[in-house]
């Protein structure tokens, strides 16, 4: 299927990517629409991040073609990659503040370091964004002092002051409150619709992603397993599929781990 | 045969390791070079790695020249000699006691610390934040980092002999009443500027050099998990331990053999 750069800001064809001679995909396809909030699913270590590193740049495919907004993603350090990369804005797992900087100063770094703009520019941009996640307020205070949930809007506010054109989402709702979760969700579909951009979600949790998902693909053993809206993921008739939306214990996913026969075992003692 | 095995797979661990830490040194050289237009990156981790490293070499340096004050003392006093006191006391720290336990405690102090920042920055994931944010971290952490270390070690070098030169003064003086210009006038008289205090910067800033890429590197590749990051530090301070040492003989003599 061939993608247009028009419709798709992101497009992955027969990519291939191997951890330390691990397999983690062996000939992944999908697109990303543009404007629209992707969520991308799938059991702990399907390469859901996996897939993040490669659309930014820092691990390189195998084989295969990856584009960003019509241009192709090189690996290598380079001038355009780091020109690519400005226009990506990216949510990290952890959070990735830097803890030696306050609230201000962390959402103001990439400003200070990749624009000649003027600090008064700076601190309206800065304060303009920390509005935008409700935290205009906690300027002053150092990363020690925030909740999980105020330091992922902090990261949030930081991955959107360059306008990206894009933000990647790496496990956004891990270890939040249900308060920071509403948030944190609320965020994502406001920031995406205010600022005309478009977000992947990467996201194990079924429940959060359907509610926020435009478009969702589940990945497993290397491929796109299924794709589609989130009423229809919810729909599937698969059996695989059906297990994980679901979240049910047992399926085509063994609750017991393969073994040798059970009394067998216990007559060996 | 497992024990060639063995043998064979750590000296192809070894030849890995050395290759990619000078990869790493020239990347980081081109990082150092690059963060000299931003002199207040390297202010600040001067105060980071240097004046933050000044107590402990300060009182170091104290002790071991009241040492070396004693020591020299007991045995000068036999030939009748201890009128060179301070000249023994300050060749000593000067050319070898100064550069080598400075970088020995800066190794222990700023090498492990920078270690277990970079480790750290690296497992909570800022240093990927900061290539998503299009910013370059060896220019912007590790060459401002570099630079500082090479800057200090001299420095403190300097501190540690001069306040090793005065605790000897103290002992030889207070203690044993030798006569302060006496003291002083043998060193004057006896310590060449550019054989012995030349010599002894050029040793501090090698070992400076060693550190900081040894630090450095291993922070960077450092696994991000904290057995990873204690298990660096810990290399640091061993490999740059060793390191100083050895080198300190090749260096000493390269200076001083005739």
């Amino acid at each position: 299927m061939q993608y247009t750069s028009e419709d798709f800001i992101v497009s992955a064809s027969d990519i291939h990517f191997a951890y330390r001679n691990r397999p983690i995909f062996d000939g992944l396809n999908l697109a990303i629409p543009r404007g629209k909030v992707t969520v991308i699913m799938g059991p702990s270590g399907c390469g859901k991040s996996t897939f993040l590193g490669l659309l930014g740049g820092r691990l390189a495919p195998t084989s295969g073609s990856l584009e960003f907004d019509g241009q192709p993603v090189l690996a290598k350090p380079s001038a355009s990659l780091y020109k690519m990369r400005r226009k990506m804005g990216m949510l990290f797992q952890q959070n990735a503040l830097l803890t030696d900087l306050n609230v201000f100063d962390n959402v103001a770094f990439p400003l200070r370091e990749t624009t000649e703009l003027q600090e008064p520019l700076i601190r309206i941009q800065v304060l303009t964004k920390l509005e935008m996640v409700g935290l205009r307020g906690a300027g002053d205070m150092q990363i020690s002092e925030l909740s999980g949930g105020m330091a992922r809007r902090v990261a949030l506010a930081r991955a959107i002051v360059l306008d990206p054109l894009i933000v990647m989402y790496d496990e956004p709702f891990v270890g939040l409150d249900p308060i920071s979760m509403g948030i944190i969700l609320k965020l994502i579909r406001n920031l995406n619709d205010a600022l005309n951009l478009t977000s992947i979600v990467v996201t194990h949790d079924v429940k959060e992603g359907c509610e926020i998902a435009d478009y969702m693909y589940l990945l497993d053993r290397g491929r796109v397993s299924a794709h589609g809206t989130p009423d229809q993921m919810l729909m599937h008739e698969d059996p695989a599929i059906e297990q994980f939306m679901k979240g049910l214990s047992d399926g085509p996913v063994r609750f017991h781990y393969p073994a040798r026969d059970y009394l067998e075992d216990l007559q060996d003692i | 045969m497992d024990l060639v095995a063995k043998l064979g797979r750590q000296g192809i661990n070894f030849t890995i390791h050395l290759g990619s830490s000078l990869l790493f040194l020239g990347s980081a050289l081109k990082g150092a070079a690059a963060s000299f237009s931003r002199s207040r990156l390297i202010i600040e981790q001067l105060y980071a790695v240097g004046v933050l490293t000044m107590l402990i070499t300060v009182v170091s340096g104290l002790f071991v020249g009241m040492v070396l004050g004693l020591q020299g003392y007991y045995q000068l006093v036999n030939f009748s000699a201890e009128s060179n006191l301070g000249l023994i006391v300050a060749l000593s720290l000067v050319r070898e006691l100064g550069p080598v336990l400075s970088a020995l405690l800066f190794a222990g102090r700023a090498g492990s610390a920078l270690t277990a920042e970079i480790g750290l920055m690296k497992a909570t994931e800022q240093l990927a934040a900061m290539e998503m944010m299009a910013i370059d971290p060896i220019k912007r952490i590790i060459g401002p980092r570099f630079v500082a270390g090479i800057i200090s070690l001299p420095i403190l070098a300097a501190l540690f002999s001069a306040i090793g030169i005065l605790g000897g003064y103290l002992v030889g003086h207070g203690q044993f009443g030798i006569d302060s210009g006496v003291y002083w006038h043998s060193m004057q008289s006896g310590v060449d500027l550019v054989k012995d205090v030349l010599n002894g910067v050029i040793k501090s800033i090698v070992f400076g050099f060693i550190v900081v890429w040894i630090a450095l590197y291993e922070g960077y590749n450092s696994p991000p998990t904290s057995e990873g990051i204690s298990r660096a530090t810990t290399r640091t301070v061993v490999w740059s331990s060793l390191t100083v040492l050895s080198s300190d003989y090749l260096l000493t003599a390269l200076m001083f053999g005739e």
